[in-house]
């Protein structure tokens, strides 16, 4: 069953605060994880990681680098989970 | 002694020990005679042959923050809290980041974080290791860790010399200050290696007490019935601070750090030579490197771990580099009540030295009951008052030794 971009979303906010500690309602779509969300690359790959496990999605390191936003993210998933 | 421009002087102290979260619980509980070792009740030690250990007193991963403490191995985090309180102890100062040093250590580094993942490594494969995994092993990541902090752009140095680190830290701080490198410089040692496999590695080395019955009696250095050092582990901090830096501000001054002390047994990886010949050039070159003469000295923080072999040696030593002023010195071993923190044990015990200057009272070494042959220093279980019969200003000195034949001995003066 698809996940909705809702509930990606809300599964992406988990992740970040958990990881980055950046309050889970401050993951909106249009912010940027490095500019907007000061995640730096390290924890873009354990928030990558996390994202994997929780979503049964691949996200290749040429991907990865791609998804700049947290709106990339949730296109990413909802276009590749199994 | 006065100061002068390039004199080095302590503004600031943090701590944090099996004995208190602070410099001030842990001083307090020293002169109480208060013993940190506990027995460890983990699964994870049930097999080893020593049970015992001094756990740090206050969890840093609760003052540093749950998503820091995620990125911090538990020895950068107790460099972290430690110095953080150094830096507010001496006042926040005011300076230019490009005068701005670090020197702090560890004798092993994140080795903790190096396990765990290993164990992820062998259980789920190398894309879940932690990608913070590489600053978190690393000796010299609190020293970054901390220089980030204050935006420290002198230069941050982790010299590693196994149990000796956190004083030759010190060392190199004063000498950086003392050769027109910093103005001001955040020195100091930390250690968190309380698991089984370092517990095991010393163990079989046949260096820890197994005086797992009796936790709070197991680390009794100098003492006849001492069988070995007990694990401890935390952090010492301390800011330096050039003397015409600190006076400029009006900074509160604990001490001139004068000078510090070098030598390498070149004997044996982990025996101390046999006449201590090591330990007292490091006493020696201590003093002529401060322009200290043995009759300020009035006390000695001696490295004296519990062990069988080194305990009496270095008493010898402390006694042949002094002469006939040893007779006044009051030699104190707080690695009783501490248990021994490793690369934090040089760093925790100056800070230690520096209190017992301040206050004028060497901390007791409790357990001492039956003192050992050989002995010929004053050594004492209760506290006791600096003897005030020396030449002024009164001086103390800190000893620290690691495997690998490292002696460092580092000298405060009053100021």
């Amino acid at each position: 069953m698809a996940l909705s971009e809702q509930e990606i979303l809300a599964g992406l906010g988990e992740i970040v605060d958990e990881i980055a500690g950046v309050p889970a309602d401050e993951v909106t779509p249009e912010k940027s994880f490095v500019d907007d969300l000061d995640i730096d690359s390290l924890s873009m790959v354990e928030i990558a990681v996390a994202a994997q496990d929780k979503f049964g999605v691949e996200i290749p390191d040429d991907q990865l680098k791609d998804l700049k936003t947290v709106q990339d993210v949730i296109n990413y998933v909802h276009k590749n989970a199994s | 002694m006065g100061t002068n421009d390039r004199s080095v002087v302590v503004t600031g102290m943090g701590a944090t020990t099996p004995l208190g979260g602070d410099v001030a619980s842990t001083w307090s509980a020293m002169l109480a005679g208060r013993s940190g070792v506990k027995a460890l009740t983990e699964d994870w030690a049930k097999d080893l042959p020593a049970r015992i250990a001094g756990v740090a007193a206050v969890d840093p991963a609760e003052i540093v923050g749950r998503v820091q403490a995620r990125r911090m191995d538990r020895c950068e985090q107790f460099a972290v809290v430690a110095a953080r309180e150094a830096w507010a102890d001496a006042g926040a100062p005011e300076v230019d980041p490009e005068r701005l040093g670090v020197s702090v250590t560890s004798g092993i580094g994140g080795i903790g974080s190096t396990l765990a993942a290993y164990d992820v490594l062998k259980e789920k494969g190398w894309q879940r290791i932690n990608p913070f995994t590489v600053p978190m092993l690393m000796p010299n990541g609190s020293a970054g860790l901390i220089s980030i902090e204050l935006g420290a752009q002198a230069g941050a140095h982790a010299p590693v010399s196994a149990c000796a680190s956190g004083a030759e830290a010190v060392g190199y701080a004063i000498d950086m200050i003392k050769s027109g490198r910093a103005d001001v410089v955040v020195a100091g040692g930390t250690e968190a290696a309380i698991m089984a496999l370092n517990l095991g590695a010393f163990a079989v080395m046949r260096a820890l007490s197994l005086r797992n019955d009796e936790p709070e009696r197991a680390s009794r250095p100098w003492d006849k019935g001492r069988d070995g050092f007990v694990l401890g582990e935390g952090a010492g901090m301390m800011v330096l601070e050039s003397a015409e830096h600190a006076a400029a501000r009006g900074a509160n001054v604990y001490a001139i750090a004068a000078g510090a002390g070098y030598s390498s047994d070149g004997h044996h990886i982990a025996h101390p030579h046999p006449e201590g010949a090591g330990v007292r050039l490091a006493m020696q070159r201590a003093l002529a490197n401060a322009g200290v003469s043995a009759d300020q000295i009035a006390h000695v923080n001696a490295h004296a771990t519990s062990t069988p072999e080194g305990d009496v040696l270095e008493a010898q030593a402390i006694r042949s580099a002094l002469g006939e002023d040893a007779e006044r010195v009051i030699v104190s071993s707080t690695k009783s009540m501490t248990g021994h923190l490793l690369g934090g044990a040089g760093a925790v015990e100056s800070v230690a030295a520096i209190m017992a200057l301040k206050d004028r009272v060497a901390p007791p070494t409790i357990n001492l009951e039956v003192p050992d042959d050989g002995v010929e220093v004053t050594v004492s279980s209760e506290p006791r008052p600096l003897n005030a019969g020396g030449r002024e200003p009164m001086a103390v000195l800190n000893n620290a030794f690691g495997f690998g034949g490292h002696n460092v001995s580092v000298v405060f003066v009053a100021p």
